[in-house]
């Protein structure tokens, strides 16, 4: 039985007609056309579904589209300014901060979210909010190298 | 200008940081349908029924296929041609009579939407009548099917005079060690879409590693032509290995375009991923070393038990074959004997994984150098250095192959690296600390552990550069991208080569209508294969280019120079054509007025029989907690030489990446099962990948001590070194924190395992002596 649901993903408006048991991760990329959002587990786990939720970072998987119903969404879709990019995302490709770029979206979102919140992390903080995705391919070092350097530069 | 040896920033990331990469899933093309696997759930059964009634019923489900449907495509074979002896041990893309791993394709659904097609796959009843479980590889073997045994083949290596050597010895020494089942797990999992274009061409999106090979695989196996076929490699998730090996799955996405004549997708998720994609490693060895009265192994013969799953995949023996080729290593052993039993079991089948064969043989084998040096009574180091072969010796052969080349190591100074790695880490004074420690009752330690890595596996690869009018360059290769930077490494080649910026450079590859021939990703071999095709397509376009120029600015070609992208005459720089005002010039009429070809354009093919051999120290300092069985990594250094670096920054990223997959494999990653073979790693709540916390800062000492005489650019293979040591220097390193040598004789250390072993109550499988 699908419902009508109103997102409202980076400022915009998304009227879309969805299951209940949609995911926010499947309406985002199936109804939304914003593929950005990748699942890499679909169990909570991985977080590369992650995007921010009246600005706290959430796994995207694990939520239904009907509940994010006229919440602000942000996805990574939305961190750059045209193309001006969101210095988390220069950071990353400064520090080469990804490899395949599958778990980046999550981590960026991950990351600003964070930072939003708290600016001021300690080199402790970012590690621990860090080991809450996955990345395959980095080992994390440049991934944390970025985080600290955006950090900086988002003060 | 010289781009090769910087690490400048990589052209693949601007659309991966906007979210504008293509993976797999994220192509869709109208009106197609969503596939969905039913699998096997016993380990191993006969299939009694397999009821699709409700499932064919549900609204939104266009077909439902079993393996009588598909019983007449063939087995999916193995890359390397003429293994007939394997055949029987093919897996067939849905099971036929029998399913052999839990997990195994029975049937496949096709919906409009992939949540219907999840709902269909569910409502299909699969009735099996269980047979008799294989789980344990080592154990005798029985019968695979009635007629085959669940040995599929025993592989040997040797030469010297090995039975001589142990008889004479002075000392003998043995272990026997296991690596536990893992694997790449890549974050993005597999997926595919296929689709017949109005050309009538059948295309698949969302390939990966041998786009090639497996546009002719799957063309034979569906009887179509080569060329009617066509592979299209997005963006990719991590290979490591598993991904881009033909599968069920990707042959069922086709059979399905073609039959049903709409799009079909298929992505697999994370708990199909763990129990069908390709596992690796699950290694056990015995392996003995005979020493002479001054310390020297003269022999070492060793025994070794392959855990292949259920079915030979693609790579057939290559990893049996991979470990018996790499075991040596740095050593000399003049003598040498080794024997591997390929074993079937009801498992997910396996195939290869970063590093494939050299992280288990590294393990066996260091394991043992260190078992000698306590044996001894002397520091490792020691036992290392008596044994290595001498830079003098290079380039030294061993009269074994491996992937169908003669093993000759191309260049290295094994001594020489270890020297620099004791000196950066001040081995000394890093030791007498960590004993100090130890006396306060601490359980830290220190463990190294030496590889030799293999890379560049020819036999061909090419690149063809393209200059348009406008000056923009474009390089085709048959090479694949899985996410490791290829992209950037082959524009920088280009642009050094032509004196350009790399970020004026275009890079094509993983695309089978672009190049006819491409042998792909895997062996680490792009940068030296595809690397040196593009170093010698540059060159090539450099005389093409010159030969213009001496048309249009009369000096002969001596007298030209290829600076920053503009040919010039040497000493009068202002007269110059740009390589675009160069192109322009190649327009056919004019180019015929020069007698040369139209376009300004150049191919080169790089070919080679032998690889290059890369090679480094592992070391790790590891703190125990001894109630919890917990191992801390406090300090991790991987020194590697690669011969050359193209981008320093990415060859680092490849080895902390490699390093973090090496710690999964000694600390967290295993796949368990039950004893009726149900896999107990099924999500990534149980399989653990390391996260942040667990990750060590990689001290990375990049060499460049040993370029590679075998190619221009003098470079090696740089994705596999980061992992392949890696357990064998922790599990050191938990001895030496023990103060228990032998005491880590599996992998992965658990805590667990490590309890057991700190309390003594561990059976003492590390100590035995083989028969
Ligand atoms: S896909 Fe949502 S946490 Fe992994
Ligand atoms: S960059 Fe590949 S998973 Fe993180």
């Amino acid at each position: 039985m699908k419902t009508p649901v109103k997102l409202r993903v980076n400022g915009q408006a998304h009227e879309i007609f969805v299951e209940p048991r949609k995911t926010l991760a499947d309406a985002l990329r199936d109804d939304c056309g914003l593929t950005g959002t990748h699942l890499g587990c679909e169990h909570g786990v991985c977080g590369a579904c992650t995007v921010l939720l009246d600005g706290d970072p959430v796994r995207a998987c694990l939520m239904f589209a009907i509940q994010c119903q006229d919440m602000e969404i942000r996805t990574v879709e939305g961190l750059a300014d045209g193309e001006e990019l969101h210095p988390m995302q220069r950071a990353f490709w400064e520090k080469h901060g990804l490899q395949c770029g599958f778990c980046t979206p999550g981590f960026l979102m991950l990351a600003v979210g964070a930072l939003e919140r708290k600016p001021d992390m300690d080199e402790e903080e970012l590690k621990e909010m860090l080991s809450s995705n996955l990345c395959r391919c980095t080992g994390y070092q440049n991934i944390l190298a970025a985080v600290r350097a955006a950090q900086a530069e988002m003060q | 200008m010289t781009l090769i040896g910087q690490s400048v920033r990589r052209l693949e990331d601007r659309p991966l940081l906007t979210g504008e990469g293509r993976y797999a899933g994220d192509i869709n093309l109208p009106g197609q349908l969503h596939m969905r696997l039913v699998r096997s759930p016993v380990a191993h059964g006969r299939i009694l029924d397999v009821d699709i009634l409700e499932a064919v019923d549900l609204e939104g489900v266009v077909a439902v296929w079993t393996g009588a449907d598909v019983s007449a495509i063939p087995p999916i074979d193995f890359r390397q041609e003429g293994l007939t002896d394997l055949y029987p041990y093919r897996q067939p893309i849905l099971a036929q009579d029998v399913v052999r791993y839990v997990g195994e394709p029975v049937a496949v659904v096709f919906a409009n939407d992939p949540y219907t097609a999840e709902d269909a796959a569910e409502a299909v009843f699969v009735d099996v009548d269980d047979l008799p479980l294989t789980l344990d590889a080592t154990a005798a073997p029985g019968s695979f099917d009635g007629t085959h045994s669940t040995e599929a083949a025993v592989v040997r290596t040797t030469y010297g005079s090995v039975d001589e050597s142990f008889t004479a010895a002075d000392k003998i020494v043995s272990v026997e060690v296991t690596v536990g089942r893992h694997t790449g797990v890549p974050m993005e999992t597999r997926g595919a879409l296929a689709t017949v274009e109005p050309s009538g061409s059948l295309v698949m999106y969302g390939a990966a590693k041998v786009p090639h090979y497996n546009r002719k695989a799957i063309a034979a196996m569906l009887g179509i032509d080569t060329d009617k076929v066509i592979l299209r490699e997005g963006h990719v998730g991590g290979g490591f290995g598993v991904r881009g090996e033909l599968y069920p799955e990707d042959v069922l996405v086709c059979l399905a375009a073609l039959r049903l004549r709409r799009s079909v997708k298929w992505i697999e998720d994370r708990k199909e991923h763990l129990v069908a994609t390709n596992h690796s490693r699950d290694q056990h060895h015995r392996i003995s070393a005979a020493v002479d009265p001054d310390g020297f192994i003269t022999a070492i013969r060793d025994e070794f038990w392959v855990d292949q799953g259920a079915y030979i995949r693609t790579h057939a023996a290559t990893v049996p074959n991979l470990t018996m080729a790499m075991l040596p290593g740095p050593y000399l052993f003049p003598s040498y004997e080794t024997t591997g039993h390929i074993r079937l079991t009801n498992k997910t089948p396996a195939g290869t994984y970063r590093a494939p064969g050299r992280y288990e043989a590294t393990f066996a084998r260091e394991r043992l150098l260190d078992a000698v040096a306590h044996e001894l009574g002397e520091s490792p180091i020691e036992t290392r250095r008596r044994n290595f072969i001498p830079k003098d010796q290079m380039p030294f052969s061993r009269p074994i192959r491996a992937l169908g080349t003669v093993i000759e190591y191309d260049s290295g100074d094994y001594a020489g690296i270890l020297d620099r790695l004791l000196e950066h880490v001040d081995h000394d004074a890093l030791a007498a600390e960590l004993a100090h420690r130890r006396r306060g009752g601490e359980a830290v330690g220190l463990g190294i552990a030496f590889f030799v890595e293999k890379s560049g596996l020819g036999p061909y690869e090419g690149a063809r550069i393209q200059v348009d009018t406008e000056g923009a360059v474009r390089v085709v290769t048959g090479a694949a991208s899985v996410g490791q930077g290829v992209e950037t490494t082959i524009a920088q080649i280009c642009g050094d080569g032509l004196g350009i910026p790399h970020d004026r450079i275009a890079v094509v590859h993983g695309q089978t209508d672009a190049i006819d021939h491409g042998l792909g990703a895997f062996a680490s071999r792009v940068t030296v294969m595809t690397g040196t095709a593009t170093y010698l397509a540059t060159q090539e376009l450099e005389k093409k280019a010159k030969a213009v120029a001496t048309h249009v600015l009369e000096v002969a070609p001596e007298d030209l120079r290829l600076v920053e992208g503009r040919v010039e005459v040497a000493g009068a720089p202002d007269r110059a054509l740009t390589l675009g005002e160069i192109a322009a010039r190649l327009e056919p009429l004019s180019a015929s007025g020069m007698g040369l070809e139209p376009e300004l354009a150049a191919e080169s093919w790089f070919t080679t029989d032998h690889m290059t051999y890369p090679y480094g120290v592992h070391a790790a300092v590891v703190s125990v907690d001894k109630e919890t069985g917990g191992v801390v990594i406090e300090r991790f250094v991987v020194a590697y030489d690669v011969g050359r670096a193209v981008n320093p920054m990415l060859v680092e990223g490849q080895i902390v990446g490699g390093a973090a997959q090496g710690l999964g494999g000694a600390l967290l990653e295993e796949f368990v099962y039950s004893q009726d073979g149900q896999p107990l790693a099924t999500s990534f709540m149980d399989y653990l990948l390391p996260t942040a916390t667990e990750m060590v800062a990689i001290d990375v000492l990049l060499l460049e001590d040993a370029p590679s005489p075998l190619n221009p650019l003098g470079v090696k293979g740089a994705g596999e070194g980061g992992t392949t040591a890696f357990g064998a220097a922790i599990a050191a390193a938990v001895d030496d924190a023990l103060q228990k040598p032998r005491a880590i004789f599996r992998l992965p250390i658990t805590p667990e395992r490590l309890r057991q072993i700190i309390h003594g109550d561990y059976p003492e499988e590390g100590a035995a002596p083989c028969k």
